[in-house]
């Protein structure tokens, strides 16, 4: 492929079947649509397989059963449909499946702000089911980063079975850019793993592994899978010696592997006085307003996000150890500032947020870097 | 004198999942049972089968079987069971479910795999009410019973599954009870061999929440009413209609030869394949503008 002008979405799309991604099941909403119609077309080609399923609850739990059945598959929505989507996601954390859900934020909530752009979904990425669980969330800031950072949401997904959420925004989704994937022609595709155990001592939830195989269905294993709390065979169980390590496994699969998971990248925060961090289309205001503040002669640093989940909170602290002042622009009224609140303490962190639909402007971030 | 291992065991978890969840006297045993058998009589290997099932009494069945097993969430087993049945084919996917889990809860998964007509064999256990919750009344509690959220009583009136299979598309559809469980797995097997959506109805009952409280008796009561107030398709040709008004009806209602919905997506495969290696090239760009300006059109209409 040469250079040639791509959207988000299509770039999504593109980093999907890079990553060896066979099965979409989804419904349509906008801002993602773009996602479903052009896998509908690209998936067949490849021996792929599509569906456009009822509504959201079903995609995400005919992505699972295809997953269980041994192709990597990914759905994608938007705010609406993520919410729908909450009762699977859990299941998929909770078996372990993994999957991937692109939701192209738009604003809410309920049908909300059709189609503005918005970051109103982080802590609904987070905490949007039920119960505590793992879960990992990735933000794109450009056209080529979707496509990157949707390799790697599939990738992550495999290296430790559990459901990857890639938290798009309408901007990113519907922006064009000069795009060409063969400059990322490196980037590692990971498949999933197989066991060489015999399937009468395959445990699909071997507690002594940190993430443990899934063989698919259909390999000769005949094992089962649940949504309840389950021993190292998959069976349910109320016994505390095997629910207890079944929750230090599926945290630390994620908590001990952090310095992988957690993405980002810095600019000029050694010496900065205050430090923006930024994630999504908001950052590349951000960018703009660092520039713009440089000039004025601030000491200013960036710090943009790629995964926003898990949070790497040791890491925040050590980064804005020097910062005099955090300042953390959102398309929402604060969800991710108030985790970097948490860490930093309130004191420290400036928030700079906009809900009515519109992107943060430059200007906004630059004025909270001169008061700050 | 040593007793010999019934066959049943070699398709259960019977080692190590024994004894089960449901009541004594519950008919959901007797359901299962049929399942093995009409899967015996197939000579399947045991590799590729998988058993999906939702949430409530008839949930718990994924755990007894020694297939590829998959205990989903409430209502959704039948979407769970087409994706996996689009990746793998070939695989024979039984999803078992309750009256509340395909009819409330999943009833918009119910007719929309119905109307697909994806190969899935689903076995709904119709006992009338929600029993692992404890009797609540479901879309197939008749109009005056009494439930536990219908103290005074049930003033919804029921679905009929078989109807709503039948009118939402599905090839086959076959009804019968946990009283007729040889005629229960002869459905089952035929529902199995065909290629195509088939609904199996098992009319059982729930003598611990429903019976109680509408004073129906002890299960072997239950079963006895359920011999009495069915009626083969065959014999019930012969009645009247208002014969016919509370008798279930059993039997196959619907047997089609239809397009079936994996079978038809790899056709789908086939041609864009052929359309790739052809000429596709050539009419990609034209083809993109005009989703593009499909777009266009789209975003301004919601603006």
């Amino acid at each position: 492929m040469t250079v040639t002008l791509m959207q988000g979405n299509a770039a999504c799309v593109e980093g999907a079947l890079r990553a060896g991604c066979r099965f979409f099941g989804g419904y349509p909403i906008t801002p993602s649509s773009e996602i479903a119609e052009l896998l509908s077309r690209r998936l067949p080609v490849v021996g792929g397989r599509f569906i456009q399923m009822e509504d959201e609850i079903a995609s995400l739990a005919a992505v699972i059963g295809a997953s269980v059945g041994g192709l990597k598959a990914m759905t994608a929505t938007s705010g609406p449909g993520f919410s729908l989507m909450q009762e699977n996601l859990g299941y998929a954390a909770a078996a372990e499946i993994p999957c991937v859900i692109v939701d192209v934020q738009r604003g809410g909530p309920s049908t909300g702000l059709p189609t503005a752009p918005s970051q109103g979904d982080v802590m609904q990425a987070r905490w949007g089911t039920h119960g505590d669980h793992p879960i990992i969330a990735l933000c794109p800031t450009s056209v080529a980063e979707t496509y990157t950072l949707t390799i790697e949401a599939f990738n992550l997904s495999e290296d430790y079975r559990t459901p990857v959420i890639l938290l798009m925004d309408e901007v990113i989704g519907h922006m064009r850019e000069a795009f060409d994937p063969d400059r990322y022609g490196d980037i590692e595709v990971v498949d999933r793993m197989t066991t060489d155990v015999p399937p009468e001592w395959y445990f699909p939830y071997d507690e002594t592994r940190a993430v443990p195989p899934l063989v698919s269905f259909g390999e000769g294993f005949r094992y089962h899978i649940t949504g309840l709390l389950h021993d190292q065979a998959g069976f349910p169980t109320y016994r505390q010696d095997e629910i207890e390590p079944w929750w230090q496994r599926v945290f630390a699969k994620i908590n001990d592997n952090l310095d992988r998971i957690f993405m980002y990248d810095e600019d000029g925060i050694e010496d900065a006085r205050t430090i923006v961090i930024a994630y999504g289309s908001t950052a590349r205001s951000a960018v703009h307003a660092v520039q713009l503040a440089r000039r004025r002669r601030y000491k200013v640093g960036l710090i943009t996000l790629k995964t926003i989940w898990p949070f790497h909170e040791a890491l925040i602290e050590e980064l804005a150890a020097g910062a005099h002042r955090v300042i953390v622009p959102e398309m929402n009224l604060g969800q991710l500032a108030l985790e970097i609140e948490r860490v930093l303490g309130r004191a420290k962190v400036r928030r700079v947020n906009r809900v009515d639909g519109e992107l943060i402007a430059p200007r906004q971030i630059l004025e909270a870097i001169e008061v700050a | 004198m040593k007793r010999e291992e019934p066959e049943i065991y070699e398709y259960l978890r019977h080692k190590k999942k024994f004894p089960g969840v449901w009541c004594a006297g519950c008919g959901i045993g007797i359901v299962l049972g049929s399942i093995i058998r009409a899967i015996d009589h197939l000579h399947i290997s045991k590799d590729d089968v998988a058993m999906i099932s939702g949430i409530g009494c008839s949930g718990r069945m994924s755990v007894y079987v020694d297939f590829n097993t998959m205990h989903t969430t409430h209502g959704r087993a039948l979407a769970f069971a087409t994706g996996l049945k689009m990746a793998r084919p070939g695989m024979h996917v039984l999803v078992v479910m309750g009256d509340g889990d395909a009819l409330a809860i999943g009833g918009n998964h119910f007719i929309h795999a119905a109307r697909r007509n994806i190969d899935l064999t689903a076995i709904v256990i119709n006992n009338n009410i929600y029993g692992m919750t404890g009797g609540q009344y479901s879309p197939t509690t008749p109009q005056g019973a009494l439930a536990t959220t219908a103290p005074f009583r049930n003033i919804e009136r029921p679905f009929s599954t078989c109807d709503l299979a039948m009118a939402a598309g599905a090839s086959y559809v076959a009804r019968s009870t946990v009283y007729h469980a040889r005629e229960l797995e002869r459905l089952i097997e035929r529902g199995m061999r065909k290629a195509g959506f088939a609904v199996i109805e098992a009319m059982s009952y729930c003598h611990t929440t429903f019976g109680k409280l509408n004073r129906t008796g002890s299960p072997v009561d239950m079963m006895r009413s359920l011999q009495e107030n069915s009626v083969s398709l065959a014999a019930a040709a012969k009645l009247e209609d208002a014969e016919k008004k509370n008798k279930i009806i059993r039997g196959v209602l619907a047997d089609h030869d239809l397009p079936e919905y994996t079978a038809e997506y790899a056709k789908i495969i086939e041609d864009a394949q052929a359309a790739a290696g052809s000429n596709v090239a050539a009419a990609q760009p034209e083809r993109d503008a005009r989703l593009a300006s499909a777009q266009k059109r789209r975003v301004r209409e919601e603006v």
